[in-house]
């Protein structure tokens, strides 16, 4: 039985002010006076920069030019340059009949990290998959095998180049930095100190001078005879450098763990091993991959630094584009056009991991 | 370990007891294996650095100091010149790190506050132009948005006769910006005027608080800060005889003559660090704000207390307690980033040091140099950074 309210009035209408877009500029651009202000002195900004942005970006710009002479006369950008000279900066000096190898490389690897971020196919089929997929690189960007032709590393560059180094680095520091948060965390004094200092020594000096030391200092490490080539020097580097972001990473996560797991693991009787490797690192990394994505991202830019040991990386790479003496001046497109690469890439992950963070949430946060 | 029960230890004794199951006698093999293993490790790099370095004939240890330097350096904060000490060189380097450092960290915190709030602001265009400056200064490195910034600086500005000149006195040209300087003998009163200031501001401060806690009356502390920190150096300068005179930076021949210099490479150093830090330093703080509950502005508002006293006596200090440990972060990488200066060619410490290394051969000794003066300069940020946030701790139990 329903009972109509007696006298009721019957609803009405919003008014106009309310709903719609005079409503929701009402409510989102001019709530106040100094909302007002604040809608009109951005809209003024906007007004004054993004046509400007467009006219240079689009209108006036040149997309085919015999040389830089050409691209000069307009006043927009000289994408042509970039036109010009896309295989240069995308495969650095890799010789240029072969360059479909780095690409197909290219393909393979962010298949790969595409591959690894599907949450479905989270199992440990992942992990040959990885092994297969990067001996597949190796031999197409080495060659030397199956009639392929060989191309030592020094010649790799540009994309490839900068995938492969973040790549490998964050493979590789990944677990050294897994086992220096447990280190950090253990009740061993001596383990603990070691990893202490390891972590706050490495965190404490830019990754530049890192990479120096590994190009003049490693040399001198070795016994004599052996030499490590460049690539792998800076590799090294990354790796020690990246290992430090991981574990304090980690160790956050080491953190959040309450101690009725690490209670309950010692009721069961199991080993430090298998509580670390069954009960406390599973749910541990749970926590922090958002975290980790962020270090990842991190990283992939930080390989960008390479170029100041002169590594062909997708910068350096660039730049050597950018020494044509027919071709001078478009530093501003140049880096536009890596910074837009640069932005696919960190943009994608940094939304994956806050999709990530959201489907995770299982109740560990607060 | 615990103590195993009753059962455990029962079978145990019944077998001859093993060492190995023992957890303490454990932890000591495992911990004497590991350090053996890292002192061998390192035992082993020495030695063949010191095989490689007497085979090499490269002398050792940081004579090289006193020795002439011999190349110059293109800007200097203290007097420098080729014929000077590698010891001096590298002072000069060090210094200009702290300069860059020192000068970003200020500025990317001021931009980075604001663009922080700026995202949460309830003016949708506002927190939209916040949250896309954020994404892609973020997801662009560094380096490149450096070399963009040099570009932009030594390609695109015009050369110094068709400088760009947007207030009088103010010229930004190829060869960087040039800005008016104050010259004189009243400069050093102009500044004691002002530290004079600060120091009665400082005093003012504490006085005006203990008088509020015994009879709860305010003072416009901070309206008479300002006008002291106006008036005392007007008053120095004045007394002084107004010995002061305005150096504005002239065109002369092929360059600029006089004024404040800031050079191409240190300007884009600057843009860069700033410009990125402060992409971080934004999310940092919005984070902060967005920790503190809303019902905390709501406490605060139903006491009466207006909107700034509300924010600057309740939900800053609550943001505080977030927002140090990251922003202290923010601050170490700004310091360690400055290092990229080296690319563009800004005589920062690390540039010092690679040429001085080029020159001499000097690779440990100028990779430890490096080493050691980020490691101080970052521990003293963190050093006073913790000291800070020990102080605005949130004190339980």
């Amino acid at each position: 039985m329903t009972t109509e309210p007696i006298n009721a009035i019957p609803s009405r209408e919003p008014p106009a002010s309310q709903v719609g877009a005079v409503g929701w500029m009402r409510q989102n651009l001019f709530s106040s006076p100094f909302n007002s202000v604040l809608t009109f002195l951005s809209g003024w900004l906007l007004v004054i920069a993004v046509p400007a942005l467009f006219e240079w970006a689009f209108f006036q710009a040149k997309l085919t030019a015999a040389n830089g002479l050409e691209c000069h006369e307009a006043s927009g950008a000289c994408w042509a340059f970039i036109a010009e000279k896309h295989r240069l900066i995308l495969f650095g000096t890799y010789p240029f009949d072969e360059q479909w190898r780095p690409l197909v490389s290219m393909v393979l690897l962010v298949a790969m990290i595409v591959a690894s971020g599907w949450r479905r196919l989270w199992n440990i089929w992942l992990l040959p998959l990885w092994v297969v997929g990067l001996t597949v690189v190796a031999v197409l960007m080495w060659g030397g095998v199956f009639g392929l032709t060989y191309v030592e590393n020094t010649l790799w560059g540009g994309l490839p180049l900068t995938l492969i180094l973040a790549t490998f680095g964050i493979a590789l520091a990944f677990p050294f930095g897994v086992v220096l948060a447990l280190g950090r965390r253990s009740k061993l004094p001596a383990i603990k100190s070691i990893c202490v200092i390891y972590i706050e020594l490495i965190r404490g000096v830019p990754l530049i001078s890192l990479l120096f030391m590994s190009s003049v200092m490693l040399p001198l490490f070795l016994p004599e005879g052996l030499t490590i080539d460049k690539l792998l020097r800076a590799l090294i580097a990354i790796i020690l450098f990246a290992a430090a972001y991981v574990a304090e990473t980690v160790r956050g996560g080491l953190q959040a763990i309450p101690k009725g797991q690490y209670e309950g693991a010692d009721s069961l009787g199991l080993t430090y091993w298998q509580q670390t490797r069954l009960i406390i690192l599973p749910q541990a990394l749970k926590i922090v991959i958002p975290p980790l994505v962020s270090v990842f991202i991190a990283m992939f830019k930080d390989t960008s630094l390479v170029v100041i040991i002169g590594i062909f990386d997708l910068t350096l790479a660039a730049k050597a584009a950018l020494t044509d003496p027919a071709w001078q001046g478009f530093g501003v497109e140049v880096y536009v056009f890596i910074s837009a690469i640069y932005f696919v890439f960190c943009y994608s992950m940094s939304k994956y991991s806050q999709a990530l963070e959201r489907r995770l949430a299982t109740g560990h946060s607060r | 370990m615990s103590n195993p029960t009753t059962g455990v230890s029962a079978k145990a004794a019944s077998k001859p007891k093993r060492a190995w199951n023992d957890p303490k006698v454990r932890a000591i093999a495992y911990q004497v294996l590991v350090v053996g293993l890292v002192a061998i490790g390192v035992w082993y790099l020495v030695s063949n650095t010191l095989h490689n370095l007497s085979v090499r004939n490269i002398a050792t240890g940081f004579g090289f100091l006193d020795r002439e330097a011999g190349f110059a350096i293109g800007e200097a904060p203290i007097e420098y010149t080729p014929a000077d000490t590698y010891s001096r060189a590298l002072s000069v380097g060090l210094l200009n790190t702290l300069r860059a450092a020192a000068i970003g960290i200020v500025l990317a915190t001021l931009l980075g506050t604001i663009i922080g709030i700026a995202r949460l602001s309830s003016n949708w265009l506002v927190a939209k132009i916040a949250s896309i400056y954020v994404e892609v200064m973020r997801n662009v490195p560094l380096l490149l948005q450096l070399f963009f910034w040099y570009a932009i600086i030594a390609e695109n500005l015009p050369g110094p006769r068709q400088a760009l000149n947007p207030m009088p006195g103010v010229f930004l040209s190829n060869r960087g910006l040039k800005l008016p300087a104050l010259e004189g003998d009243g400069l050093t009163w102009l500044a004691g005027g002002f530290v004079l200031a600060v120091l009665a501001t400082l005093v003012l401060a504490n006085w005006s608080r203990r008088r509020q806690e015994q009879t709860g009356q305010l003072f416009p502390v901070w309206r008479v800060g300002i006008g002291l920190m106006v008036a005392c150096p007007l008053l120095a300068w004045w007394i002084s005889g107004s010995n002061l005179s305005l150096n504005v930076p002239v065109l002369q021949g092929f360059n600029f003559r006089g004024g404040l210099t800031l050079t191409p490479e240190f300007a884009a150093l600057l843009l860069g660090l700033v410009i990125y830090t402060a992409a971080f330093i934004a999310e940092v703080v919005r984070s902060g704000i967005q920790a503190v509950s809303r019902g905390q502005w709501e406490a605060a508002e139903s006491l009466g207390l207006r909107r700034n006293l509300a924010l600057r006596l309740v939900v800053l200090p609550q943001a505080l307690r977030v927002i140090i440990p990251p922003m202290t972060s923010q601050y170490l990488n700004l310091t360690k980033n400055s290092s990229l200066a080296v690319a563009i060619g800004y005589p920062d410490i690390v540039s010092v040091v690679n040429t001085t290394m080029n020159q001499t051969g000097q690779a440990i000794e100028g990779i430890m140099i490096i080493m050691a003066a980020y490691l101080t300069v970052s521990l003293s940020i963190s050093f006073f950074m913790n000291w800070y946030n020990a102080r605005i701790a949130l004190v339980e139990r």
